[in-house]
């Protein structure tokens, strides 16, 4: 019925697409993917790596041997003229042994550092520094407190990046307010839920100072593609420099400023409903601007400007080569056709109290 | 729901079979699988009634001695149940049909006991479905079972119109009594489950 | 057919009479019949269900694109993942169960014909009640916790079709709280989780349809152990499913009274617990799994022996792995949930039962290896498919164990390494599968055979196209790439193999087309095919084609495991296959007295009562969406008398005419074929 010729072009063919699914696995990617998860800078994040690689050589030797056999078997039993009817084999039940107990055998060398893996990378260490990741439709919150430095009942919040002593463990406190997320930071650990009346804990280590990004990694509504997050790790004593500053109060501008107006903006403006600032004593009357904790936040902005706060609106803007003040200006005009759904409505700012509260934003580092 | 096989055309060609009658064997995985169902319900409450912290508990509202008298209307149906099944078995077609209509009140009896029951919690102790978890899932509970009953009764009391309406309730054909006795039984052993782990043993605890 | 007009019966229904046109096919219950119409059904949300898959794809070829608004975005995929799974896979698998069952195991019908149209009529009102949320649902902006702002429509963000976003938008998976009433108000949800409901009442119907068949229904000399392994698969599912059903009922339920009476099950504001939810959902959604993929691996299982001209390597070992499969499914729920924040020791354990699974999965594969090695393989489109399945499963199966190593998932959950890995199950394995038992039986439908050029085009469009799609999302899942994302930057370079994956839905879309084409064409086109167009084994292929209503003229009796190839085939000396110079005769003489019964056949009454209760079921479903209106309440109401009615009717009603003799022997006289 069909050629030689052909039959061996299809099972050509076979290989071609087979190799090029292998090929495509492996092949590495010339971009640094910020999300890379086979790239680990961290201990615990390599000790996964280091149980990943064995897995998939081993998964990997499996395929080429049953693709292999299936291709061996296509070409030497395929129906050619002539040949004889085949014997009627029902079964061989020492094969049957050997291919259902050789695969339990490689499970089991799997399991057993599978299991050691788990128990060592799931308990925090008892003395590692505690750090809260509070998650919100769609942004990370990230509270300090009782950190060696901080006066006792302090306590400092901060968004979109959290900052970590670097070559330090950190201990990450999961909590959402609303719905499940997932946080995720692949150069450091898997991923870990966090679930609304719920504690989890992540270990988080970097080993070298830099900006390791991380990813809602659950779905948790429209705009679940846009609730992203920064791991900034900082030699200790820039760390310890960092606390200092952001227990220190915003500063009050001086009257008759683009600052000054663009603070009386946000205290007209509705902002003050949901964004905590605290201000330092003053004068003017400008009150400190406090939403408990328990009340439907907006990340505090205190320290908006910090050094380390590069991105805003859940880590999402500025985009990729986008100025910060440009970015800025677009969210500020309308947030929900940036961020779908945000609970940060259009206040309908003119493009004066744009600027201003700009220039304000700007002041508080 | 129960319905006949129907038989070969031909008389000499048998079937592999079980020797159950496969109705029968029918309404037995139906309620296999409505076992499971209850009993994801059961342990849902057994989970949250041991979580800590709710305003009121269904433990702490529990009317035992008439929820006892209640659970015996409804043990008292499974032995009329039998009656019936057991007077089809010997024709006695009156028979069958007044102690399916026994059967069919003692439910309705039963019933009105949990209305009363619910109103109860409800209007004297606020506990509503919307007050806590362990609230809701007591109430999605009990109210399932309720349900399962109310089906039976409507059963119960078809079987007992077609009696009427055909005159005659057979074995052969269509819904079937010893099939609705199978149900009745097991609507029955489920109550008996939720009345000793969700009253009694959470009530013990109080 | 029956003759009814002769007798009169006591009943206070009008009975069904058409034998042809729409009232024949509402009122059908012949298993043959109710097949093809979950066929056609599952067919048809696979290309609604495919569109869906094409928009995401597109969409997801930009980075930053804005082709799709969120709203839509969200909406699509769970419709494309609830669609696939339960309107297509589910569903052509009933057909393949519901045509192929009763004839496999010699049996002239199910055990309960108008049961089986039960569950048809209630998949086919549930699918259209969760499909008509396309027309009929909301999606309003999440509630804050003070509850201000429930009930403004929510802004999609930029792109278009935002009008697709009033469709279900919580994922197939609906997490609690999220799919809630908080986070997704609007009634989108409350047709999603009144839709499974009714999905689920239709499967769990057939489910104990199924099982009480296979146990009470065979054939003389059909014992267990000579099931085809697709019947004993049915049977694995069927329980299964029976199991496993239940549990999602009570989930739902609880999901439906936390969104519509205000219970708070899930709501973790007040004391209610949103993992429980991951937990129940899970417990059933792991068995869903093998539900979906055991019925195409009990396709594989027949045509593989078939074209190979072997018997099935080990069956019983195939049997039992089968069993154990499902067995064991049951008790890996909770690797969907390693990311949960579950005790270690939970995680290790659930890590370790789920490793376990692939043994005897393995066991399967080198089975089907064992069956074609040494073979005679004769590479028809059917065979084409089913090698196809067991290289694309394969796959799967090993990106699978990567999962049950724990700490590895926690890097793979949740992105696109996890969709790769399922796609090359239920794609490359559950779709190939239930291709190519469509190749293979569809003379049994049509007496026809489809066109094989075409179907090897098929076949080798759509092995291209699916592995262009789903190999490089491996690559994308470990490069970062998460699950259910609306939008990637660019600066993540993700782009180029997005893009690939495109191209490649694109050419598994234009192999669809190919194939349809290729089913209408066949229909009136194709060659004849005659009673054993494949030199099949199993005792399906001992009636003529298309398979006559009554389907076997003369009940079959079965003496060992492939009853029919050992009617045409003896073994030599060396245990090779010869075919005995009676075969063409034992061919001939079926196909005889398979087109010409002996003795009239006595066949159930078609009923439409079935239908009335689907519809009475969905009626309802609509009134609890709506309850809080009085027209809502009305539908309840009116729902529920109607489905009463029925079920007074369908009691009443006389499965078959009832001889006046009332005895079983007693025959219809011959006009009734």
């Amino acid at each position: 019925m069909r050629s030689r010729l052909r039959s061996l072009r299809l099972a050509g063919l076979v290989f071609l697409a087979l190799a090029l699914s292998a090929c495509q696995l492996i092949a590495p990617d010339v971009e640094d993917a910020p999300l890379n998860s086979l790239d680990p800078q961290g201990p615990f994040a390599r000790q996964i790596d280091s149980l990943f690689w064995p897995v998939f050589w081993i998964a990997a030797g499996i395929f080429v041997f049953v693709q292999l056999a299936i291709i061996v078997a296509v070409f030497l039993f395929r129906d050619r003229p002539g040949r004889k009817e085949p014997k009627q084999i029902h079964g061989n039940a020492k094969l049957e042994v050997i291919w259902t107990v050789i695969p339990a055998l490689i499970l089991a060398t799997i399991a057993v550092p599978t299991v050691r893996t788990v128990f060592d990378l799931t308990e925090c260490a008892p003395d590692s520094m505690r750090i809260e990741v509070i998650a919100h439709q769609w942004w990370f919150e990230f509270r300090y407190s009782n950190i060696e430095g901080m006066p006792a009942g302090a306590e400092i919040e901060t968004a979109n990046t959290m900052v970590i002593p670097a070559d330090e463990e950190v201990c990450a406190v999961l909590q959402s307010e609303d719905v499940v997320h997932n946080f995720w930071v692949p150069k450091l650990h898997g991923k870990r839920y966090l679930v609304p009346g719920q504690e989890n804990l992540l270990r988080l280590q970097a080993d070298e100072p830099g900006t390791y990004y991380a990813h809602c990694a659950e779905f948790c509504g429209l705009s679940h593609s846009l609730m992203r997050a920064q791991v900034e790790a900082v030699p200790r004593e820039e760390f310890e420099a960092w606390i200092a500053r952001q227990l220190q109060p915003a500063a009050i501008p001086d009257e008759g400023t683009p600052a000054w107006d663009g603070l009386q903006v946000f205290q007209s403006a509705g902002c003050v409903q949901c964004h905590t600032v605290d201000f330092e004593d003053n004068d003017q009357n400008i009150p400190d601007n406090i939403i408990p904790r328990e009340a439907f936040n907006g990340p505090n902005l205190t320290h908006f400007a910090d050094q380390y706060r590069t991105h805003f609106a859940g880590a999402v803007l500025p985009e990729h080569g986008e100025d910060f003040e440009t970015a800025l200006k677009r969210w500020l005009a309308d947030p929900p056709s940036v961020k779908p759904g945000s609970y940060m409505p259009d206040l309908g700012l003119t493009e004066a109290d744009i600027d201003n509260l700009i220039a304000w934003l700007r002041t508080l580092e | 729901m129960a319905e006949a096989v129907h038989p070969e055309a031909h008389g000499h060609a048998e079937h592999e079979s079980t020797g159950v009658d496969s109705r029968k064997l029918g309404m037995w995985l139906f309620l296999s699988s409505e076992f499971l169902f209850f009993g994801a319900l059961i342990t849902n409450y057994l989970l949250y009634s041991n979580r800590t912290g709710f305003n009121i508990y269904p433990r702490e509202v529990y009317d035992i001695p008439f929820t006892s008298v209640s659970s015996f209307v409804l043990l008292m149906s499974s032995l009329t149940m039998v009656l019936a099944h057991n007077a089809v078995a010997r024709d006695d077609q009156p028979q069958a049909r007044t102690w399916l209509f026994a059967t069919a009140a003692l439910g309705s009896v039963f019933l009105a006991g949990q209305v009363f029951e619910f109103t109860e919690f409800i209007v004297h102790y606020d506990m509503k479905l919307t007050t806590n978890p362990v609230a809701s899932a007591f109430y999605v509970l009990t109210g399932f079972h309720g349900l399962h009953v109310a089906i039976g009764v409507f059963m119960l009391l078809s079987l007992w119109g077609i009696s009427r309406f055909k005159g005659r309730l057979s074995e052969e054909k269509g819904m079937n009594v010893e099939m609705v006795g199978l149900y009745w039984h097991f609507v029955d052993i489920i109550w008996i489950v939720i009345f000793t782990v969700v009253y009694l043993i959470d009530a013990a605890r109080v | 057919m029956t003759d009814v007009a002769a007798r009169p019966v006591t009943t206070i229904y009008r009975k069904p009479r058409s034998e042809t046109g729409l009232w024949s096919w509402i009122t059908t219950v012949d298993h043959k019949r109710i097949g093809t119409m979950y066929g056609y059904a599952a067919f048809f949300f696979f290309l609604l269900g495919g569109i869906e898959a094409l928009l995401l794809r597109v969409h997801l070829a930009q980075a930053n694109s804005e082709f799709l608004t969120a709203g839509a975005y969200n909406s699509l995929f769970t419709m494309h993942g609830t669609t696939m799974i339960f309107l297509f896979v589910m569903p052509a698998s009933a057909a393949f169960f519901n045509y192929l069952l009763p004839l496999q195991l010699g049996a002239r019908d199910v055990a309960f014909p108008r049961l089986n149209a039960l569950s048809w009529w209630v998949f086919f009102f549930g699918a259209i009640f969760l499909y008509s949320s396309f027309i009929f649902g909301t999606a309003f902006a999440p509630m804050t916790p003070d509850g201000v702002t429930g009930n403004i429509p929510i802004n999609g963000g930029p792109g278009a079709f935002d009008f697709l976003a009033s469709s279900p938008n919580g994922g197939w998976f609906g997490y609690q709280p999220h799919a809630g009433p908080f986070y997704s108000t609007g009634t989108a949800m409350d047709y999603w989780s009144m839709g499974l409901q009714i999905l689920g009442l239709a499967s769990l119907i057939s489910s104990v349809n199924f099982i009480v068949t296979v146990f009470n229904m065979r054939a003389k000399g059909m014992r267990l152990l000579r099931m085809p392994v697709f019947a004993w698969m049915t049977t694995v599912v069927a329980f299964l499913m029976l199991f496993s059903l239940p549990i999602i009922a009570v989930a739902l339920f609880m999901a439906t009274f936390d969104r519509q009476f205000g219970s708070t099950f899930f709501q973790a504001t007040n004391g209610g617990d949103p993992i429980l939810w991951q937990h129940l959902f899970w417990l059933f959604g792991h068995p869903e799994v093998y539900i979906l993929i055991l019925p195409a691996m009990g396709i594989v299982s027949e045509v593989i022996p078939t074209f190979s001209r072997k018997p099935l390597f080990g069956y019983s070992a195939v049997v039992f792995a089968g069993a154990a499969i499902a067995f064991l499914g049951f008790g890996v729920w909770a690797h969907h949930m390693f990311a949960s924040g579950i005790s270690p020791v939970a995680q290790a354990a659930f890590g370790l039962a789920t490793m376990t699974i692939a043994v005897p999965t393995g066991i399967k594969i080198f089975n089907w290896l064992g069956t074609i090695w040494l073979g005679k393989i004769k590479f028809t489109t059917p065979m084409l498919f089913s090698i196809g399945f067991v290289a694309m499963f394969v796959i799967g199966g090993l990106s699978g164990v990567t999962h049950a190593v724990v700490p590895s998932d926690w890097q793979q959950t949740d992105t696109y390494y996890i969709v790769a890995h399922f796609h090359y199950v239920l794609f490359g394995g559950a779709i190939f599968g239930l291709f190519s038992g469509l190749y293979y039986w569809y003379p049994k439908l049509r007496g026809r055979m489809m066109n094989e050029r075409l179907g090897k085009l098929h076949f080798w469009l759509m092995l291209i196209g699916m592995n262009l799609t789903f190999a490089p999302m491996h690559w994308l899942g470990l490069q970062g790439m998460v699950r259910r994302t609306w939008k990637y930057p660019e600066e993540a370079g993700l782009q180029t193999w997005n893009q690939v994956e495109t191209v490649g839905a694109f050419i598994i879309a234009l192999s669809i087309l190919v194939f349809m084409y290729n089913w209408w064409r066949s229909k009136t086109h194709g060659e004849p095919s005659g009673l054993d167009p494949w030199d099949a084994r199993t005792i399906e292929w001992m009636t003529p084609n298309p398979t006559p209503e009554y389907n076997f003229a003369v009940p079959p009796v079965v003496e060992s495991l492939d009853d029919f190839w050992r009617r045409k085939y003896a073994e030599d000396e060396e245990g090779r296959a010869v075919r005995r110079p009676e075969a063409d005769q034992v061919i001939a003489e079926l196909e005889e007295i398979g087109n010409n019964p002996p003795q009239p056949i006595h066949l159930p009454n078609p009923s439409y009562f079935p239908f009335l209760v689907g519809l009475g079921i969905t009626i309802i479903s609509y009134g609890i969406i709506y309850h809080t209106t009085a027209w809502g309440k009305a539908l309840i109401v009116g729902g529920a008398l109607l489905t009463m009615a029925s079920f007074i009717g369908w009691g009443i009603e006389p499965l078959e005419d009832e001889p006046e003799d009332h005895t079983p022997e007693h025959l219809e006289p011959a006009e009734a074929l």
